[in-house]
C-alpha cells in the first residue's frame, strides 16, 4: 500500500480564461478524489488556486510576492473535506495565467515543506489556459526560472502534469506561444508531461484519475535470430479500467453491531448427479473434457506432464506487408515494446527497425512467451511507434493476432447480389455521401472525441453517484453530465448546423416496421427506452434543450393541470412530461390562465408572491422553449388589462425585480430589444399618462 | 432503373427465398458408402518400389481422419459408415451386398464416438473374415448392390427434417463402370433404376457426392455412369475429377478446429440520425477458441458433478437468498446500491448504437484496441429498408476512406466503437472477407497508458541514422514472410490439447507430436543472404565488438552479481531470524497461528519456499515442509 502512496497537488487556474470550463475542472478533480477515496485511502492531496483575487500562501507570508495564489486546501490525507473544497471553487477575477510559475513554486514548496527529502511519489497537476503573459522574474530570464524550478523538481523527484485548455479556433498569440514553449521546457527537462485540449469533454479525459504503477509484462530479448537479440521491456499500452465489482451486501447483522462487515460469503458445494445428498470435497474433483458424447477425465498431474510447454522468449518470425495483417484481427489489449531503459544500442536497434518498417510500410510477426511455464503462446504483430517527442524513445506496439482456429468462416451475401429493393439509388447514395462528409469529427488539424482524451462516462457517473450516495443514501441516479453526453450522443451543435443534410437522409430513405413482427416486441428489443422516450427523441432534435429541461423539470407522474397548491411545480411537471410538443403549448396556456386568475382574484396583494413565482417560471420556460413572443404577448396583454386596476402595484414589484419582456439577447427569436425590455414599464406608463 | 423499389410486386415465394438466405442448416448427417469390391483391395500403384497401398486403405484412413476432426469440430453431426459389394449383409432392409458398420449401442446413424473411431481404425485386420468382399453386380445375377446401397443410405437418412439438417451421401469407389460386367436389356434396366433411385433421394433433399479414386494407369471415367448418377452435365464433368481429388486430400488433412455454426450474437438498433434508425445483426467472426467446456467429475466414480452455490452472511452465518444489494467502501463508509441503481448508472444511452460522426481511417491508431472485433451485417427482419441504408452508408464510407465513430450502449460495458467498412474479398471462389462493418472497441483515456514515457530522461532519445535505417530495410527485405496469412498458424497449445484428448480417449499409448507452426523458420534464417543482412545490421547498430563486450559485461555481472548478493543477504537474514524459533515444537503445539506473517515468512524464505498467499496458506506450507 505504502509503496503506491502518492502526494498530489492540484494547481488550478481559476482566472477568467478558465471560467467556461471551471465546472469540468471541478468534476475531473472530484473524480480523482473520489477514486482515491475508494482505492488509495492514504494518498495526500492539496489544492492551490491561482488567479484568485486574494492571496493566501506560506511563501507570500514569509517572502512577500506570490500574489493571487491561494492555498484552498492544505496537503493532507484525503477525506470528504477535500472533495468539498473542490466543489466550492470560486471563480477568480485576475487573469491567472501569468501566475503559473508562482503557483508551481508554491505547490513545490508545499511538497518540500511537508515531505523534505523522504522518498515517495509526488506529483503536481497543473490545469491552466496559459493565455496571458508570464511575469518576468526578479532576476534572470523566464527560461532560467523554469530551469531552476525543474532542477528543484528533479532533486526531489517530483513530476508534473500540465493540462492546457484552449478553446477551439482561438487565435494563437505570441504570448501563448511563449507560454507553451516554457511549459514544454519542463517536458524537455523530463519533469513534466504537457497535453493540450480544446473541449470541456476532453478536459475530463486529460487527467489520469487513477494511478497504476507500470509493471512489465516481459523483460528480455527480442530475438531476431540466434545471433541478433534486442533487449526490450514490454508494458501494457491499453488495459480496460473495469467498473468496480461491488460486494454483495447482507443486512442480517443487527444495526447495533458496529463491527459488522455486511459481507456475503459464497459457498460452493459439489454433488454427484447420481447421489444428490453426497458432497464431494473440492480436491476430489477432476477435470473432464468432452470427446464426442464421451467425457474424458484428465487429472491435473497427468495434464501437467503432457501439456504444451513453450520456452520463454520473444522470437521474430519475419516481416510482411502491412496490408496482409487486417486491422479487425487485433484480438486483445495492446502492449508496447520499449528498448531496455538506458541501453542506447537497444534503443538504436528498435529505432532503426521501426523507422525502416514505417518507410517500407511493413510490420513484424512475432511469437511471444512472456513467462516460463506459460501454457500457450501469443502470436502477434509489431507495428512501429515513431516518437514525435525528442526525449521519448521509438518503440513498437504489439497486437495479438488470431490463430487459424479462432477465425470462423461465415458466409454473407455480397451486397451486389442483394435484391434491388436493398440497393440504394443514386440519390440515396448521394445523401449518405453527404452525411459522411458533413458529420466530420476530424476537420483539419484537430480531432473530436479522441480516445486518448475521452473519459469513460459510466465510471465518471458512478464515482460522482458514489460520493453523492455517501452523503444521501437514498439519492437517485443523477442524469448524465452535459459534457459526458457529448460522448454518448452526437453534438447538437453539429447536428443543427448540418440539419438540411441530415433531414435529407431521413427523406431519402423509407424505413418501415415489419408488420408481421409484433411491434411491441420489436421496440422492446431494439431500444432500451420505452415507446414514450422514443417518440421524444424523434420529436426533439435538439438534445441539449432536452437535457436542460430534464435537469430543470424532473419527470413526475399525474400531471395535467395546474393546481392551487403548488402551481410552479405542476407547470414544470407538465413541461417535463413532453411526450408531445402539444404539452408545452398546453402548459403555457394553463399557466397564463392561472396567473391571470390569481391576479384578478387578488385582495390587497395576498397573491402577489405566488403570481410572481408563476411569472418567473413562465418566463424561464419561454426562454428555454424558444417561445419569447408567447411570454411577451402575455405580459403586454395582462399589463394593459390590469395596470390601472387594483393590482397595478404588482407591476411595480415586477419592475423592481427586473422581470420584463424577454429581449433578443436572451432568446434570438424575440423581436424586443434590450432597451425596449428595460423601459417596458416606464414607456407604458408614459404612454398611458 | 429500379422497377420495383418497394418490392410491392414480389410475391410470397420470392420472400421465402429471402428467408432461405438467412436460414442456415445447423446440423449435418452423412452416410459414407464405401465400395468393398475386390478391385478396391488391389494395390493402387503399379510401381514396385512404392509401398503397396490399396484404395480401400486410403479410404479407411480418410474416413478415420475425418471422424477424428469431426468429433472435435462438429461432434453433434451424425455419421454412418456403410460398405457395399460385401459378402455379408447387415442392414434393416436385409438387402444383399450391403453392410452397415457400427459399434456398441450406437445407432447406425449417430454422433461419432471414441469407440467407433478406435474400432474402425483396425477394421482392415478383420474385414475379410467378418464382412468379406465380392463383386456385386455380375452377369447372370439379378442383384444390384449399388442400388441397394443407395436405398439403405436413403433409409438411414430418413430421420430429421431436410430443412434444418444437411443430409449427404458420399460414395467412395474406384470402379467407373459398375455395370460393365452385364450386357443388354438387363444392363439398361439396372442403370435406369439406379439413376432413378438416386434422383428420388435427391428430390428428398439428400445430396449425393462421389469421391472417385483413379489408378495411375487408367483415369476414372465420369462419363461412363456416375456423371448421370450425381447429375453432372457438360463442362462440370471434366472439372469434377480434380476437385474431388482435392476434397479427398482435404478430408485427410483437415485442421482440428471447433466449427461454429453461423449465429447472430445480437440484433441492434443503429441510430444514424434522430429519425433514421436501422436494424443490424452482430456476429462474432473472430474469438479466441478455448479447449472446450470443462465438466467436473468425481475422481473416484468419474461421474459428473453439479455445483451448488449458497450465500452466507459473514456476520451471522445465516443462509441468504441471492442478495439484491451491493456495497462499496468509500471514505471508510459503506455505500449501498441496489442492483437496479447500478444498472441504471451503466445505462447511459437510449440506443444500442448511436452514430456520432466520421473520421479518416488514420485516426484509428494501432493501440486503439481492447477486445476482438465484432462483425455487423444489416437485417430487414424488423425494420424494412435497413439493408438499403446500410449498403449506401457502407459504400460511402469505403469511397471516402472514413470510419464511423459510434457509441455502443451495451449495458455491460458502454463504449465508443469504430465501425470500419469492410469490402467483400473473394479469392478462388471462397469468400475470404464478408462485406459489412467491423466494430472495433475503442479504449477510453482511463484505459490508455503511456509506458513510453516511464523512463524519459532529459537527454534526447537515441535515433537511428539513415545508414542504420538502410541496413534495417535490407534486413526487412531479407526476412520477408511471403504470402503471410494468419490462417497458416494453428494454435500449438490447442492442437496439443486435442491431440492429448484424442490419445486418452482412444487409449493410445503414445502422446502425439504436434508441430508448432509459430516457431521461426530456422533454416530460412540460416540462409547466407539473411545471415549477412543480420551481420551488417548488427555491425551498423551495435558496433563491431558488440558480442565481445556483451560477453565481458555478462562475465562481470556474474562475478559481481549485485542482485544475487542481495538475495543471499535476505536469505541469510531470514535464516538467522528463523533459527530463533523451534518450528517443530511450535507446529506441534499449534502455536504457528499465533506468529506474525513476517515471522512465518522468515521460515519460508530460509527454506526457499514460496512466500505468497494468506496466513493459513503459509502455515499449511510450513506444516507440509516439516512433514506434519
Amino acid at each position: 500500500m505504502a509503496r503506491n502512496k502518492e502526494a498530489l497537488i492540484l494547481l488550478l487556474d481559476v482566472g477568467p480564461s478558465m471560467h467556461g470550463v471551471l465546472q469540468e475542472v471541478k468534476n475531473i478533480c472530484s473524480t480523482l478524489v473520489h477514486k482515491k477515496l475508494v482505492y488509495n485511502r492514504s494518498d495526500e492531496v492539496g489544492i492551490v488556486l491561482f488567479g484568485t483575487k486574494e492571496t493566501s500562501n506560506e511563501l507570500a507570508k514569509e517572502l512577500g510576492g506570490y500574489k493571487h495564489v491561494t492555498v484552498a486546501h492544505d496537503i493532507k490525507v484525503i477525506d470528504e473535506e477535500t472533495a468539498h473544497a473542490l466543489q466550492n471553487l470560486q471563480c477568480g477575477t485576475v487573469p491567472g495565467d501569468f501566475k503559473v510559475l508562482d503557483a508551481v513554486v508554491v505547490g513545490l514548496d508545499m511538497l518540500i515543506r511537508k515531505f523534505g527529502d523522504t522518498k515517495g511519489r509526488r506529483r503536481l497537476c497543473l490545469i491552466t489556459g496559459a493565455q496571458h503573459p508570464l511575469r518576468d522574474p526578479p532576476e534572470g530570464t523566464k527560461e532560467d526560472q523554469v530551469d531552476t524550478i525543474a532542477d528543484q523538481m528533479k532533486k526531489h523527484d517530483i513530476k508534473m502534469e500540465c493540462i492546457v485548455f484552449r478553446e477551439r479556433g482561438i487565435h494563437y498569440s505570441t504570448v501563448m506561444e511563449e507560454n507553451d514553449r516554457l511549459l514544454y521546457q519542463f517536458r524537455d527537462r523530463s519533469v513534466a508531461k504537457v497535453v493540450q485540449v480544446d473541449s470541456p469533454t476532453s478536459i475530463l479525459g486529460a487527467l489520469r484519475t487513477r494511478n497504476v504503477l507500470p509493471v512489465t509484462v516481459f523483460r528480455g530479448d527480442l530475438e531476431v535470430s540466434s545471433n541478433l537479440k534486442i533487449k526490450v521491456w514490454v508494458y501494457k499500452k491499453t488495459s480496460e479500467e473495469k467498473f468496480p465489482t461491488l460486494k454483495k451486501y447482507s443486512d442480517e447483522a443487527p444495526p447495533s453491531d458496529k463491527s459488522a462487515t455486511h459481507e456475503v460469503k459464497i459457498d460452493y458445494e459439489y454433488k454427484s448427479v447420481v447421489e444428490p445428498d453426497k458432497v464431494v470435497p473440492p480436491d476430489q474433483r477432476i477435470k473432464g473434457y468432452l470427446y464426442g458424447p464421451q467425457v474424458v477425465p484428465i487429472s491435473s498431474a497427468e495434464w501437467e506432464a503432457v501439456k504444451f510447454k513453450p520456452e520463454k522468449g520473444v522470437k521474430l518470425l519475419g516481416f510482411t506487408d502491412r496490408s496482409s495483417v487486417l486491422r479487425h484481427h487485433f484480438m486483445k489489449d495492446v502492449c508496447s515494446f520499449i528498448p531496455e531503459p538506458g541501453n542506447t544500442r537497444a534503443a538504436l536497434a528498435i529505432s532503426s527497425i521501426a523507422r525502416a518498417m514505417q518507410q517500407m510500410n511493413k510490420v513484424a510477426i512475432v511469437r511471444c512467451v512472456w513467462k516460463q511455464g506459460q501454457g500457450n503462446v501469443s502470436f502477434g504483430v509489431l507495428t512501429p511507434n515513431i516518437s514525435p517527442v525528442n526525449n521519448v524513445v521509438d518503440s513498437f506496439y504489439f497486437n495479438v493476432l488470431p490463430f487459424a482456429e479462432d477465425i470462423r468462416e461465415f458466409n454473407f451475401w455480397s451486397f451486389g447480389s442483394l435484391p434491388s429493393s436493398s440497393q440504394p439509388t443514386e440519390e440515396q447514395q448521394e445523401a449518405t455521401d453527404n452525411l459522411v462528409k458533413m458529420l466530420d469529427l476530424a476537420p483539419a488539424g484537430r480531432e473530436v472525441l479522441k480516445p486518448d482524451f475521452t473519459p469513460n462516462p459510466v465510471l465518471e457517473r458512478f464515482y460522482s453517484y458514489l460520493s453523492l450516495k455517501a452523503k444521501q443514501p437514498d439519492a437517485n441516479v443523477p442524469p448524465l453530465d452535459g459534457c459526458l453526453r457529448r460522448i454518448t450522443e452526437p453534438d447538437p451543435k453539429i447536428i443543427d448546423h448540418r440539419a438540411p443534410f441530415i433531414q435529407n437522409l431521413g427523406k431519402s430513405f423509407e424505413l418501415k416496421d415489419n408488420p408481421k413482427k409484433k411491434k411491441a416486441r420489436t421496440q422492446d428489443r431494439l431500444a432500451y427506452t420505452d415507446a414514450d422516450d422514443q417518440a421524444k427523441s424523434v420529436q426533439e432534435p435538439s438534445v441539449e434543450k432536452d437535457e436542460i429541461l430534464a435537469v430543470l423539470y424532473p419527470q413526475t407522474e399525474n400531471v395535467g393541470e395546474i393546481g392551487d397548491l403548488n402551481p410552479v411545480k405542476d407547470f414544470e411537471a407538465m413541461l417535463a412530461k413532453r411526450s408531445s410538443s402539444t404539452w408545452v403549448q398546453k402548459a403555457m396556456e394553463e399557466m397564463q390562465k392561472y396567473t391571470t386568475a390569481l391576479l384578478q382574484n387578488s385582495r390587497e396583494g395576498d397573491n402577489y408572491q405566488k403570481a410572481l413565482e408563476c411569472i418567473v417560471a413562465l418566463r424561464k420556460a419561454c426562454i428555454i422553449e424558444q417561445e419569447p413572443n408567447e411570454f411577451n404577448q402575455f405580459l403586454t396583454k395582462i399589463y394593459e388589462r390590469l395596470k390601472n386596476g387594483d393590482v397595478a402595484d404588482f407591476f411595480q414589484l415586477l419592475s423592481l425585480k427586473n422581470i420584463s419582456l424577454i429581449s433578443k439577447e436572451e432568446a434570438p427569436d424575440s423581436d424586443v430589444t434590450e432597451e425596449m425590455a428595460r423601459t417596458f414599464y416606464l414607456k407604458q406608463e408614459a404612454a398611458s399618462q | 432503373m429500379d422497377l420495383d423499389p418497394e418490392g410491392l410486386f414480389r410475391d410470397d415465394s420470392d420472400e421465402d427465398d429471402d428467408n432461405a438466405q438467412e436460414r442456415e442448416k445447423n446440423k449435418e448427417m452423412v452416410v459414407y458408402l464405401v465400395d468393398a469390391s475386390p478391385k478396391m483391395f488391389t494395390p493402387a500403384t503399379t510401381k514396385a518400389d512404392e509401398e503397396q497401398e490399396t484404395h480401400f486403405h486410403t479410404i479407411v484412413n480418410c474416413i478415420l481422419q475425418s471422424l477424428k476432426t469431426q468429433i472435435i469440430g462438429k461432434s453433434h453431426d451424425e455419421v454412418a459408415i456403410c460398405f457395399f459389394n460385401t459378402k455379408e449383409k447387415k442392414n434393416l432392409q436385409d438387402l444383399a451386398g450391403v453392410y452397415v458398420y457400427n459399434v456398441g449401442d450406437r445407432e447406425p446413424l449417430d454422433r461419432p464416438t471414441a469407440r467407433l473411431i478406435k474400432d474402425f481404425s483396425s477394421i482392415e485386420d478383420s474385414f475379410m473374415s467378418n464382412i468379406g468382399s465380392r463383386y456385386g453386380i455380375t452377369a447372370g445375377s439379378r442383384e444390384n448392390t449399388l442400388y441397394n446401397a443407395l436405398w439403405v443410405a436413403q433409409a438411414l437418412l430418413r430421420k430429421g427434417s431436410a430443412k434444418t439438417i444437411e443430409k449427404r451421401i458420399v460414395i467412395f469407389t474406384n470402379e467407373d463402370d459398375p455395370f460393365g460386367a452385364i450386357k443388354g436389356a438387363a444392363k439398361t434396366d439396372m442403370i435406369r433404376t439406379t439413376i432413378q433411385r438416386a434422383k428420388d433421394a435427391q428430390d428428398l433433399g439428400l445430396s449425393i457426392e462421389l469421391l472417385p479414386l483413379s489408378r495411375p494407369d487408367e483415369e476414372f471415367k465420369m462419363s461412363l455412369f456416375y456423371a448421370d448418377l450425381i447429375g453432372l452435365e457438360g463442362d462440370d464433368i471434366v472439372e469434377y475429377l480434380p476437385v474431388a481429388g482435392e476434397r479427398l486430400g482435404e478430408m485427410t488433412n483437415q485442421l482440428r478446429k471447433r466449427l461454429m455454426k453461423k449465429r447472430r450474437v445480437k440484433t441492434l438498433s443503429f441510430a444514424i440520425t434522430n429519425d433514421v434508425c436501422i436494424e443490424v445483426n452482430t456476429y462474432a467472426l473472430i474469438r479466441p477458441t478455448t479447449p472446450g467446456t470443462i465438466t467436473w467429475l468425481d475422481s473416484i466414480s468419474n461421474l459428473p458433478l453439479k455445483t451448488e452455490r449458497s450465500f452466507i452472511c459473514n456476520d451471522t452465518g445465516a443462509l441468504l437468498q441471492d442478495p439484491q444489494k451491493r456495497f462499496q467502501m468509500y471514505n471508510d463508509t459503506t455505500v449501498k446500491f441496489s442492483v437496479r441503481e447500478l444498472s441504471e448508472v451503466k445505462r447511459v444511452s437510449s440506443h444500442h448504437l448511436r452514430l456520432l460522426g466520421f473520421k479518416p481511417l488514420d485516426c484509428l491508431k494501432d493501440y486503439h484496441n481492447l477486445r476482438p472485433s465484432t462483425f455487423i451485417y444489416p437485417s430487414d427482419e424488423n425494420i424494412f429498408g435497413s439493408t438499403r441504408v446500410f449498403v449506401a452508408l457502407h459504400s460511402s464510407m469505403l469511397r471516402l476512406g472514413r470510419f464511423a465513430l459510434a457509441f455502443y450502449g451495451n449495458p455491460t460495458r458502454a463504449q465508443l466503437v469504430a465501425l470500419v467498412a469492410q469490402e467483400e474479398v473473394i479469392s478462388s471462389g471462397r469468400q475470404d472477407e464478408p462485406p459489412g462493418m467491423h466494430m472495433i472497441y475503442l479504449p477510453y483515456s482511463d484505459d490508455i497508458r503511456c509506458p513510453e514515457e516511464v523512463h524519459v530522461t532529459s537527454d534526447d532519445a537515441p535515433r537511428a541514422t539513415d545508414e542504420q535505417i538502410k541496413k534495417a530495410s535490407n534486413l526487412l527485405k531479407r526476412i520477408d514472410l511471403m504470402d503471410f496469412s494468419i490462417c497458416n498458424f494453428a494454435n500449438p497449445a490447442l492442437q496439443r490439447h486435442y491431440g492429448i484428448l484424442e490419445a486418452l480417449a482412444l487409449g493410445e499409448d503414445e502422446m502425439p507430436d504436434i508441430k508448432d507452426e509459430t516457431l521461426p523458420d530456422e533454416a530460412g534464417m540460416a540462409r547466407p543472404a539473411v545471415v549477412k543482412a543480420i551481420e551488417e545490421f548488427k555491425a551498423s547498430v551495435y558496433g563491431e565488438n558488440y558480442d565481445q563486450e556483451e560477453a565481458e559485461a555478462a562475465a562481470a555481472k556474474a562475478s559481481r552479481g549485485e542482485a544475487s548478493k542481495k538475495r543471499k543477504a535476505i536469505t541469510d537474514a531470514a535464516s538467522q531470524k528463523s533459527a530463533a524459533y523451534d518450528w517443530a515444537e511450535l507446529a506441534d503445539n499449534g502455536k504457528l497461528k499465533d506468529m506474525t506473517v513476517v515471522e512465518l515468512k522468515s521460515y519460508l524464505t530460509a527454506h526457499g519456499l514460496p512466500v505468497s498467499g494468506k496466513k493459513e496458506a503459509l502455515i499449511s506450507r510450513i506444516l507440509t515442509h516439516l512433514g506434519k
